[in-house]
């Protein structure tokens, strides 16, 4: 019976407007949730114990508030939640070293992760971590099957391709055909009494220092027109004036 | 800074042109990069020699490269690079190969670059909301948005020297599955036409096929429209939880422009919007934008494009 381990990750609210103080991006005043894709890792992490048996352990790394999403995973059904102390910014050497430890102390056989993080979008987590534990990975898969071994499905090949993907294994998760479930209530009780694993793991220093954030460039007012005739002159300015075509 | 190599991107066996760009990118590091390009066959790397801007140019011939393994990639490819700071496209298969080559070198990775200065890159953040700049160490992974960099010219030339290699591929393919259409998937069109809930209905979708194949665009669609009509997969979904695209040019149709679905699209080089909403947020971001209905519009755009491609 696999152990199995889903990583999550607290980030701002996909909705949420974001602000910037100086030369940082200011979250104070921005709702938290778990990254969109990490509840379908959480989905399809179920699915797999409930097809094979087993344990799911919820792991993120972060400070005391991002407790938070682990006692969502609780309430969906996870096992137990696991919390890496940590404050400072890692860069994905840091962070993955970090992860790499705390999956080998769980002693798990499958990881499954979201595609990327809502926050940074860079889907580094899944394949870095796979590579660093010398496990097989799938990455921005849309289904998959736990009967005779995992299988998944991910785009490939101009369509999707079916792999066999021997484990251990790191699994990262798109949309696809996972229907997230919803905590119910019995979950939602057992969540606030459940305890989370603190442990603390030393990172290895960050090279990639960030410098400064900054809102996305104002782009200049366009053209504008009124009433459907208009795109005619606006295909034609398609060529003519933006070369696109 | 330490040697640059360029990691090809890749369709077929053959190199993709965004390739000229990932150079471009790799210069402005501060060295004339070597090219690697992956491939099953070494004439891939043919095209290549009249590129301006590399200062090598390797054909890394492997059977893993037949098709797309990470752990088979990534170890193919390290056993044969050289030290030093690595460059990749941006496309979902190539992030992927960038994360595992730095893991496996106990590198940081910096995906989805769009400026360099120096040693500081920037990326988008937030889905697009926010920009990060971040300084490099001596020796990193990035990867390279297409479309934004100027492609180097012709005009080098540049012997290929074929290196073989070997990758210990991981996963195994049971079945390939042809997409349910033929049409061009967003993520990898230079042009994208996308409707929103204001097309009415999902077969309506139909005259945002028209204009594409006009144009030679694949079909895009907002999760307002995937969440509503079953017809639309998520598979043709642009924003923050669907794909995230950078055409040259992205025509969106009755689509009002939440805030999910810009962060899929903002980074678009031209952005055209039609829409009956004179104050759509989606104008906000529009190069061109035309105050209309969708029926008033299409046609009318349809039949200039069929003009001007005759």
């Amino acid at each position: 019976m696999p152990t199995i381990v889903v990583l999550v990750k607290q980030v701002p609210d996909t909705n949420a407007k974001i602000a910037i103080n100086g030369q940082t991006v200011d979250l104070s005043a921005v709702k938290m949730v778990m990254s969109p894709y990490d509840e379908f890792a959480l989905e399809t992490a179920l699915l797999h114990k409930e097809a094979a048996g087993g344990e799911v352990t919820a792991l993120t790394v972060g400070g005391p508030a991002s407790e938070k999403i682990l006692k969502d995973a609780k309430a969906m059904g996870v096992d137990n939640i696991v919390r890496i102390e940590s404050s400072e910014s890692m860069d994905t050497n840091a962070l993955q070293t970090v992860l790499k430890e705390a999956i080998s102390s769980l002693g798990a056989e499958v990881v499954y992760c979201g595609k990327s993080a809502a926050d940074t979008g860079a889907g580094s987590t899944g394949p870095g971590v796979a590579e660093r534990l010398g496990w097989s990975s799938a990455s921005n898969v849309i289904s998959a099957s736990f009967d005779g071994g995992l299988s998944v499905t991910a785009p490939g090949n101009g369509g999707n391709v079916r792999l066999s993907v021997p484990l251990p294994a790191v699994v990262s998760c798109d949309k696809g055909s996972f229907k997230v479930r919803k905590a119910n209530i019995k979950g939602i009780m057992q969540a606030k009494k459940a305890a989370v694993d603190v442990r603390s793991i030393e990172a290895p220093p960050s090279t990639v220092i960030v410098v400064s954030q900054s809102l996305p460039p104002a782009k200049p007012a366009g053209k504008s027109y009124q009433g459907g005739q208009a795109a005619a002159e606006v295909a034609q300015l398609l060529r003519d004036e933006a070369n696109v075509l | 800074m330490s040697e640059t190599i360029v990691i090809a991107e890749m369709n077929k066996n053959t190199i993709h042109p965004s390739t000229a760009e990932l150079i471009a990118a790799a210069c402005a590091l501060g060295a004339e990069p070597t090219l690697i390009v992956p491939c099953t066959d070494a004439g891939a790397a043919d095209s290549a020699t009249s590129w301006s801007g590399i200062s090598g140019l390797v054909a890394a011939k492997s059977t893993a490269f037949e098709n797309y393994d990470a752990a088979g990639w990534a170890s193919a490819l390290d056993a044969i690079m050289p030290q030093g700071t690595i460059v990749t496209g941006a496309s979902p298969q190539s992030k992927d190969l960038a994360a595992r080559i730095a893991a496996r070198r106990n590198l940081p990775v910096v995906q989805d670059v769009v400026k360099i200065e120096g040693n500081q890159v920037t990326s988008p953040v937030y889905s697009g909301k926010a920009m990060q700049t971040v300084a490099l160490g001596s020796e990193s992974v990035i990867s390279v948005r297409s479309n934004v960099f100027t492609p180097v010219q012709e005009g080098g030339q540049t012997n290929v020297s074929v290196v073989d290699t070997t990758g210990d591929i991981a996963t195994s393919v049971q079945e390939f599955m042809a997409r349910a259409s033929e049409r061009l998937d967003v993520s990898e069109a230079n042009i994208v036409i996308s409707g929103g809930r204001g097309m009415g209905s999902p077969d309506n979708f139909s005259h945002l096929e028209a204009v594409a194949d006009t144009i030679g665009a694949a079909v895009g669609a907002s999760r307002a429209a995937v969440d509503t009509w079953e017809a639309i997969p998520h598979s043709m979904q642009v924003g923050q939880t669907g794909k995230t695209v950078n055409p040259n040019l992205y025509i969106a149709v009755g689509i009002s422009g939440a805030i999910q679905h810009l962060a899929g699209m903002r980074s678009s080089r031209y952005i055209v919007a039609i829409n009956k909403d004179a104050d759509a947020p989606i104008f906000k971001h529009a190069d061109y934008g035309i105050v209309a209905t969708w029926e008033e519009a299409l046609p009318v755009l349809q039949a200039q494009f069929q003009t001007m491609m005759d």
